[in-house]
């Protein structure tokens, strides 16, 4: 019980800071609105082809918009040596990691929350038709890219090119659940239901997040202290 | 039972050796004046007793304990080069925050009596950044101390500091030493460390040259230390 309360108060924390500056959630939610609208005019929204890819395209901005946010993750903790005051606490590196963690996926499905109407809108897709499935496949897809960048955040604070550094480590690593999320949204914007085919793409998300959490709350105490 | 114990205590950066076989003790009650030229090894040696980093060889113990265990971190406190507090968050929120995360009974009590020791109450509410440099120091005082820590670990306390804060973080030294806290400070600051320090410990070239209790000379004549026993 203790240690989830401070999950949440680091949670809190963050969640608190980010919405005084504005800094990343701003700058992610201008990316993915732009980036959207351009595709919007580079490819046909009426096409056929656009509509099978247009899930593929969707996540690739939330990928790069929510990279954005989870570079200030640990970067955040940089001025004034905060990181230290963390460190110091008695909470474990699990607790930290998991508050940041939290934060950044409400933050990351915030943006995405909002670029979806839009999304809507530029590609005439129904994605309103299947939106519980939908909601599923867009929280496991973030939780896992917010795992997985939050910890890659705090590998890459304490070096100089940390921004090129993030994207470098997470892409890769998130392969699989970017695999799985872009066939899932593919067929469920276009209104379809996943079906016995597509399930599978469901199963390797899930045990994507379950394993990457469970190595990140286990490796983050030695990332933090060395 | 040492408050704090080095054994030991060996940290290399690459092949460089930054500290060398280090052994110091500090009982209870007592001051501790880590002095030493810059790159003598005072700032690893902190961060390492703080347990922010891992000594290559060797051992450290709080209380019997190690400075990673929960338990011991409580008992902790610390303050850097950087003050630990949040540009974005208010001065009570970050006390707030820091009481939380230590399981104070009622953080937000703590906090506004922390404020009001360290003279930051009129401005509880207003935002970090907006602060200037001064009460941003007693701010960083107010956090290290908010949860009654039994041992202060404090790199370099009174750089930077105005009039005000240093004699507020010397009062606050002075109570914390008269009711049986340890403190343990790196300093170059020698006049301001010496009038609280019973022990002196002198670093070069990560290594310990001198550790000892403060006498009537060192306290007379701060550079007799680095004189008598340092590279002059």
């Amino acid at each position: 019980m203790r240690f989830f309360r401070q999950v949440w108060v680091v949670t809190v924390k963050d969640l608190r800071a980010e919405l005084r500056t504005k800094e990343a959630i701003n700058s992610s939610l201008a990316f993915a609105l732009v980036i959207l609208l351009m595709f919007s005019f580079a490819f046909d929204p009426l096409a056929d082809t656009t509509r099978e890819m247009s899930g593929g395209l969707l996540w690739i901005v939330f990928a790069f918009a929510g990279t954005l946010v989870l570079n200030r993750s640990f970067a955040r903790e940089l001025p004034n040596d905060c990181l230290d005051g963390l460190i110091a606490a008695p909470v474990s590196g699990a607790a930290i990691f998991l508050g940041k963690a939290v934060a950044n996926f409400l933050l990351v499905l915030a943006v995405q929350l909002i670029s979806l109407p839009v999304f809507g809108v530029f590609y005439s897709v129904p994605w309103t038709d299947q939106f519980p499935e939908l909601l599923l496949v867009l929280v496991l897809g973030t939780w896992g890219l917010t795992v997985v960048g939050t910890v890659s955040s705090a590998l890459t604070v304490n070096i100089r090119l940390r921004e090129l550094m993030l994207p470098m480590l997470t892409y890769p690593i998130m392969f699989p659940a970017l695999l799985g999320a872009m066939e899932l949204t593919a067929t469920l914007v276009t209104g379809n239901p996943i079906g016995p085919d597509k399930s599978g793409f469901l199963k390797m998300m899930i045990g994507f997040d379950v394993i990457y959490t469970a190595v990140s709350l286990v490796l983050v105490e030695t990332i933090l202290v060395g | 039972m040492d408050a704090v114990a080095v054994d030991g205590v060996w940290k290399f950066y690459g092949d460089y050796p930054a500290l060398r076989d280090i052994r110091l003790e500090a009982a209870a009650g007592t001051c501790l004046a880590l002095i030493g030229r810059n790159g003598a090894g005072k700032t690893t040696l902190l961060r390492i007793v703080a347990g922010f980093s891992r000594p290559g060889r060797g051992q450290v113990r709080i209380f019997g304990g190690q400075p990673r265990d929960t338990e011991t971190r409580r008992k902790l406190g610390f303050i850097g080069h950087g003050i630990s507090v949040y540009d974005e968050l208010s001065a009570l929120e970050n006390l707030t925050l820091y009481g939380k995360l230590y399981g104070l009974p009622d953080p937000r009590r703590a906090a506004r009596e922390w404020l009001e020791r360290t003279g930051l109450a009129r401005v509880a509410d207003g935002l970090v950044r907006e602060f200037s440099r001064g009460m941003r120091q007693r701010l960083a005082v107010a956090r290290a101390f908010l949860h009654e820590p039994q041992v202060l670990l404090l790199d370099e306390p009174f750089t930077a500091l105005d009039d005000k804060a240093i004699a507020v973080l010397q009062r606050l030294l002075r109570e914390a030493l008269a009711s049986g806290k340890t403190v343990v400070m790196s300093t170059h600051q020698l006049r301001e460390a010496l009038e609280l320090a019973t022990h002196v410990a002198l670093l070069t070239r990560g290594q310990v040259a001198f550790h000892g209790p403060s006498t009537p000379e060192m306290v007379a004549d701060p550079g007799y230390v680095y004189a008598r026993y340092g590279e002059g």
